[in-house]
């Protein structure tokens, strides 16, 4: 066989050695920092505090993503339906929730009982504790950002596949959840991983209202100790286990969804 | 089975079926042609109400479509009242329209174990004799992907057939065809003729219309111009826009 001897190409191997260089430099300059004590590192990064903290994160995402998800289809159905009542509802509400900053909103459910001292019989303050203003102030946010998503993907099916459902006695209730939906999830997924991600960094920011997460864990062991570099990077740390984790899951999915049905497109 | 009674459609200003009569009898192939934008398709998609009709009335099996009439007034049928009436009427569309996510089996037990509520055994097993009907026995687990055109279109076919429907209409079931695959496919239809089953066939296989059509009625500009035995009206029609459509349709080669 005939030796293939491949084009230089010098200027790929220049911008390698410089990425390696400046990543090595990078790296040394964390390890080697001398106001860097790696051993408060250590101490922190599995203390229970900082684990309670890590739990309380992963309960808050997944409670908000599953709010997200189920509010989300609802404000994406009612995008698309023939009320123009419900149309202009699902959108303002994605408009005012889209249209102002997480933080604020956080702030707004922490501080609800300045607004309202009793929700029905209650007194506010003993309803709404910081969890429960994180999980619904983060599932009402990620709702409107599902609902688009939701959508686009609603939008991407095939209008035929709706006539084909109702053809055989369908109803829109049942043809939405057996056969639209399901071929939606394929468009809906990736972005709806990248949108997990995005919830899972959001959570940091109920430490406003000591809403008991992660950040809230690692700040208050740092107002202690004074350590706070220590303990971003604790922190830092569970945060890119999470998100790394929840990459391979949405990996995984796409790949699984993409071959039960390589189909939509392979029909004609 | 059906009858339409001056049945007007528009879609905002323009109207698109502008008084369509029509009656079709128990156990007839009605092959319906025309020129693309006549209103065929739109036509099919009242008679299951997949669209609402804006004037006339449309009735089949003596039952009117989408409303329920009361000395004067028509009222709109109840969500499940109209699914009902759908599901006695099969449809078998120009692109299938299969459900890529499932099986052909599944695309075909579907309707009947979710909508009509049939024990899944009994579901399977007629699904499994349809396929077998359509010549398909070996691909039950195989999905749309993974057929052809002509093999997929055969399985919609089989899956209007399992809600078991006293009238099917097929609207240019061949057209988005290779033209090695239109035989399978008419080959199907004509079995179903031949069993007895009603039918509407929107098609320009004048071959199939004149050998299984019961009659042909031509379609234009939103009305039906005059509709007739396949012999008759092939040869000698009464108007000339039939005679124009009819040679240009002629001059093409086959299809
Ligand atoms: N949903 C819709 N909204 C607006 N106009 C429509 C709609 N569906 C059909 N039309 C219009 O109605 C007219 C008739 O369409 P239809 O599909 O019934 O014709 P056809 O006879 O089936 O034609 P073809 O042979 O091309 O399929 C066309 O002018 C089309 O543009
Ligand atoms: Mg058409």
């Amino acid at each position: 066989m005939t030796r293939v001897v491949p084009l230089p190409r010098p200027g790929l191997w220049l911008g390698s050695a410089v990425v390696v260089v400046f990543a090595a430099l990078v790296a040394l300059s964390v390890f080697r920092n001398p106001n860097i004590r790696h051993g408060v590192i250590a101490q922190y990064q599995f203390a229970p505090a900082i684990l309670r903290g890590l739990e309380l994160t992963v309960v808050l995402a997944v409670l908000a993503a599953a709010i997200g998800l189920v509010l989300g289809v609802v404000l994406a159905v009612m995008r698309i339906s023939p009320s123009a009542i419900l149309r202009v509802a699902s959108a303002g509400y994605t408009w005012l929730v889209r249209g102002t900053p997480l933080l604020v909103q956080i702030l707004i459910w922490g501080n609800l009982a300045l607004l309202f001292e009793y929700l029905g019989p209650f007194r506010t303050n003993d309803v709404m504790t910081p969890f429960v203003a994180s999980v619904i102030a983060l599932g009402l946010n990620e709702a409107a950002y599902m609902a688009e998503i939701v959508r686009a993907g609603i939008l991407a099916v095939d209008r035929g596949q709706v006539d084909a459902s109702l053809a055989l006695g369908m109803t829109r209730g049942l043809a939405m959840r057996r056969i639209i939906l399901p071929q939606a999830l394929r468009v809906i997924v990736p972005p709806a991983g990248n949108q997990f991600i995005s919830l899972l960094k959001a959570t940091s920011l109920v430490s406003v209202i000591a809403g008991g997460d992660l950040l809230t864990a690692a700040e208050n062991i740092a107002s202690a100790n004074l350590h706070t570099i220590e303990l971003m990077l604790v922190a830092t740390f569970w945060y890119l286990v999470l998100t790394t984790i929840t990459s391979i899951a949405q990996h995984v999915a796409e790949r699984r969804l993409g071959r039960a049905h390589a189909s939509a497109h392979g029909g004609r | 089975m059906v009858r339409a009674q001056g049945v007007r459609k528009r879609f905002r200003r323009t109207e698109v079926l502008k008084g369509i009569d029509l009656d079709v009898a128990a156990g007839e192939v009605l092959c319906l042609i025309g020129p693309s934008g006549s209103g065929k398709s739109t036509f099919l998609r009242c008679v299951n109400h997949l669209e609402q009709i804006d004037g006339g009335r449309l009735y089949v099996g003596g039952e009117l479509v989408g409303y329920r009439e009361q000395g004067d007034v028509l009222y709109e049928m109840h969500e499940r009242d109209v699914c009902r009436q759908r599901a006695a009427i099969g449809m078998v569309f120009q692109r299938f329209n299969l459900f890529p996510h499932m099986t052909a089996l599944a695309n075909i037990v579907e309707a009947p174990i979710r909508v009509r509520r049939e024990p899944k055994r009994e579901a399977l097993d007629r699904a499994a004799a349809l396929l077998a009907r359509v010549g398909l026995a070996h691909k039950a687990n195989a999905y749309p992907s993974e057929l052809s055109g002509g093999q997929q279109q055969r399985v919609a076919i089989a899956r209007a057939l399992a809600m078991q429907p006293k009238l099917m209409l097929f609207d240019e079931p061949t057209s988005a065809l290779d033209p090695e695959l239109v035989g399978e496919v008419l080959a199907v239809m004509r079995t179903l003729a031949d069993d007895g089953m009603t039918m509407i066939v929107v098609t320009h296989e004048m071959a199939f219309a004149r050998e299984a059509g019961h009659r042909i009625a031509f379609m234009d500009d939103g009305v039906i111009v005059e509709s007739g035995p396949p012999r008759e009206l092939l040869s000698e029609p009464a108007h000339e826009r039939t005679r124009a459509f009819l040679s240009r349709l002629l001059a093409q080669p086959a299809r």
